[in-house]
């Protein structure tokens, strides 16, 4: 039997030891490395804090998002109220909900000189619900229209581009509600005639809740997020109200014979925004990604967000977008031909979705209520 | 003479007891101080309000939701205790141990998916373009509206209870004596007369417990509702859901789900009275 000559080899037991112990802890300190990513908190729709969104914002700053997604304002708003100051670092807000955020002192305030505001369009540039009393407190993102949704195979362009497609026999049974009572009840208003279909009076809104209940026969359902997409994919749905292309969108690309238009009536626009939470430890990052996601760059990826597509605001985005996908640009209408989207807003065919100003919120909820149990 | 309480005893009963607390009367005594809070500018405030009650009591549409369910639920313990019954009956009386252990095993599969996922699953079989239509298509026949209608829903609550409920009908079949059905042969009493005269009544804790279950399940579920029967009629499950959606009403929302605890209450009470009826030690 030989033995090793330790002296020989320099090689001795506790030589041998350490550096074993070096090599079994090197992973150990890599992944240190790692773990020292700044960790983000990010309250916000689905979608805003995947990969395709964050993955380079995350890699250039060496930033982990974390992210706490809602289903609904209210939900958001929940879940603020429920958290210590300071829980959320940056905040996702519909653009109805930016207000309620202010008054309870749930967001910072934010210095315009920090942002590409003057790349954005001139109607997104005092963006109403981003400002109070001079002070900017959330940045306008992104933002979309809701007209009506259709099944190419049952209607064409031209039949959906009017809301009282709704009410044709073909479709009795087979008209889908996205099962929230703003943006339907705002696209009744607006087939009403109201030229500000969040502000009617108590005429106005009899006449829209008499209008809605004589389209109960045709409904045959009311869903949620997924079963909105479900049953329009499977066609057990021809025709939606209360959505537009951040649904459509979604299913045209994967190959469902579903569109959205906007009819001569007019859609509504939603519209999302980015704040920072208050007391944020980390409102520099969060300032940071704001500044990111509302650049031109950072305008084209959420354009293409895989989650929901939608338009963006921000004019130089649209640039970028159109040199990256200049498809996707089309179908979203942000190309410089005219009829696109900004034209729409400027020809006054798209009103704001916001709470009802007469009425209270509350009374709206309540009718749609009733209105789905008739 | 009463047993005086041992540490050995505490030992075992505390848990459950200190679970039950923490995790059912705090959480039940928390909703209903919840339900007297207002709500302002979306903010939830503590109160002592009755406003929460008198405005949900007050609207038809919370009358309307909770007939329909009672009914949904009532119609599906009937229904699923009805075709649950021969199915325990054949897995009783009929199959060999074996064979019993095997439809035991496949009655508790269903529960290793989720139940979202079974019910999704169903949409596939029953929208218009669905398996179910494709096949009657081949014959001439339909298409059905089948989706978005009670009738889905009442698959779907099927979907959720069937395996539960024949599991407990079985539990209490197979403890029958089996010499009370030889008696009632011997005494010339048919099969079926058997059934109805002997079986029934012998098992009638474990039917009625069965059905109980059936009951609460579906009363309070949301899934089947809106993705089988597409959200109408209104249920209480999806009043609650449209409530919170309106400014954050969440002390309106636990009046519905109160409501919805008392009634359970009542029915579990009246279910066990009507199960134990004529019962003694």
């Amino acid at each position: 039997m030989s033995r090793i000559d330790t002296a020989a080899t320099g090689l001795t037991r506790r030589s041998l030891l350490a550096t074993g112990a070096a090599v079994l802890a090197t992973p150990m300190l890599s992944r240190r490395a790692f773990a020292q990513a700044t960790e983000l908190t990010m309250l916000a729709w689905y979608g805003h804090a995947e990969p395709d969104i964050v993955a380079e914002f995350e890699a250039e700053n060496n930033v982990k998002f974390v992210p706490k997604y809602y289903t609904g304002g209210d939900n958001m708003l929940g879940l603020i109220s429920q958290s210590p100051p300071g829980t959320f670092d940056v905040i996702l807000s519909d653009a109805e909900y930016v207000q309620a955020l202010n008054e309870a002192g749930y967001v910072e305030e934010l210095d315009p000189n920090d942002y590409a505001l003057a790349d954005y369009f001139p109607e997104f540039q005092n963006f109403p619900g981003n400002w109070a009393d001079g002070k900017l407190f959330s940045m306008v993102t992104r933002f979309g229209f809701l007209g009506v949704a259709y099944n190419t195979d049952a209607l064409t362009e031209a039949e959906a581009a009017n809301y009282n497609v709704f009410w044709d026999p073909r479709l009795t049974g087979k008209v889908g509600h996205f099962d929230w009572h703003l943006p339907n009840l705002g696209q009744m208003s607006l087939l009403n005639g109201n030229a500000n279909p969040y502000d009617i009076d108590e005429a106005a809104w009899q006449a829209v809740k008499d209008k809605t209940m004589s389209l109960r026969p045709q409904i045959g359902g009311f869903f949620d997020y997924g079963g909105t997409f479900s049953s329009l994919n499977d066609g057990q749905m021809l025709a939606f109200c209360g959505i537009g292309d951040w649904i459509t969108g979604v299913l045209e690309k994967s190959g469902a014979k579903v569109r959205s238009v906007i009819p001569e009536q007019g859609g509504l626009q939603w519209s999302e925004c980015f704040s920072i939470g208050k007391d944020s430890a980390k409102a520099d990052l969060a300032k940071k990604w704001i500044q990111y996601i509302t650049s031109a760059k950072g305008q084209a990826k959420s354009a293409q967000m895989a989650a929901y597509p939608a338009l963006v605001p921000n004019q130089k985005g649209w640039e970028v977008l159109n040199a990256e996908n200049p498809d996707e640009a089309k179908r979203q209408g942000m190309t410089k031909e005219a009829g696109n989207v900004i034209d729409m807003i400027r020809a006054g065919r798209i009103k704001y979705r916001q709470w009802p100003v007469q009425q209270s919120l509350e009374d709206w909820n309540d009718f749609w209520s009733e209105y789905k149990g008739s | 003479m009463r047993r005086p309480i041992t540490l050995y005893g505490l030992t075992f009963s505390l848990p459950l007891l200190v679970w039950q607390i923490l995790f059912f009367v705090f959480p039940l005594l928390f909703l209903v101080a919840l339900s007297f809070w207002t709500v302002k500018n979306f903010t939830m405030r503590p109160d002592f309000d009755t406003v929460n009650w008198t405005t949900m009591y007050g609207r038809a549409v919370f009358w309307q939701a909770y007939g329909t369910t009672f009914a949904l639920a009532t119609a599906a313990s009937v229904l699923t205790s009805t075709l649950a019954f021969p199915c325990a009956y054949a897995i009783a009386f009929k199959l060999s141990d074996s064979a019993r252990r095997w439809a035991v095993f496949l009655m508790v599969i269903p529960f290793f998916t989720s139940y979202l996922v079974r019910v999704y699953s169903w949409q596939i079989f029953l929208s218009d373009n669905g398996i179910i239509n494709v096949i009657l298509g081949w014959i001439g026949l339909g298409p059905f509206p089948l989706l978005n209608t009670v009738g889905a829903t009442m698959i779907g609550y099927l979907t959720l209870s069937f395996p539960l409920v024949v599991l407990l009908q079985l539990f209490s079949l197979v403890f029958i004596d089996r010499t009370l059905i030889e008696a009632a042969h011997n005494l010339r009493c048919g099969r079926l007369r058997t059934v109805f005269a002997v079986v029934i009544p012998s098992a009638r804790v474990g039917l009625v417990i069965a059905a109980l279950f059936c009951f609460i399940l579906s009363f309070g579920d949301f899934v089947s509702p809106v993705y089988l029967g597409g959200g109408e009629p209104t249920t209480l499950s999806i009043l609650i859901t449209d409530t919170t959606k309106s400014g954050q009403q969440w002390p309106r929302a636990a009046v519905i789900a109160l409501t919805m605890i008392g009634t359970l209450m009542l029915v579990a009470f009246a279910a066990v009275k009507f199960a134990y009826k004529g019962k003694t030690r």
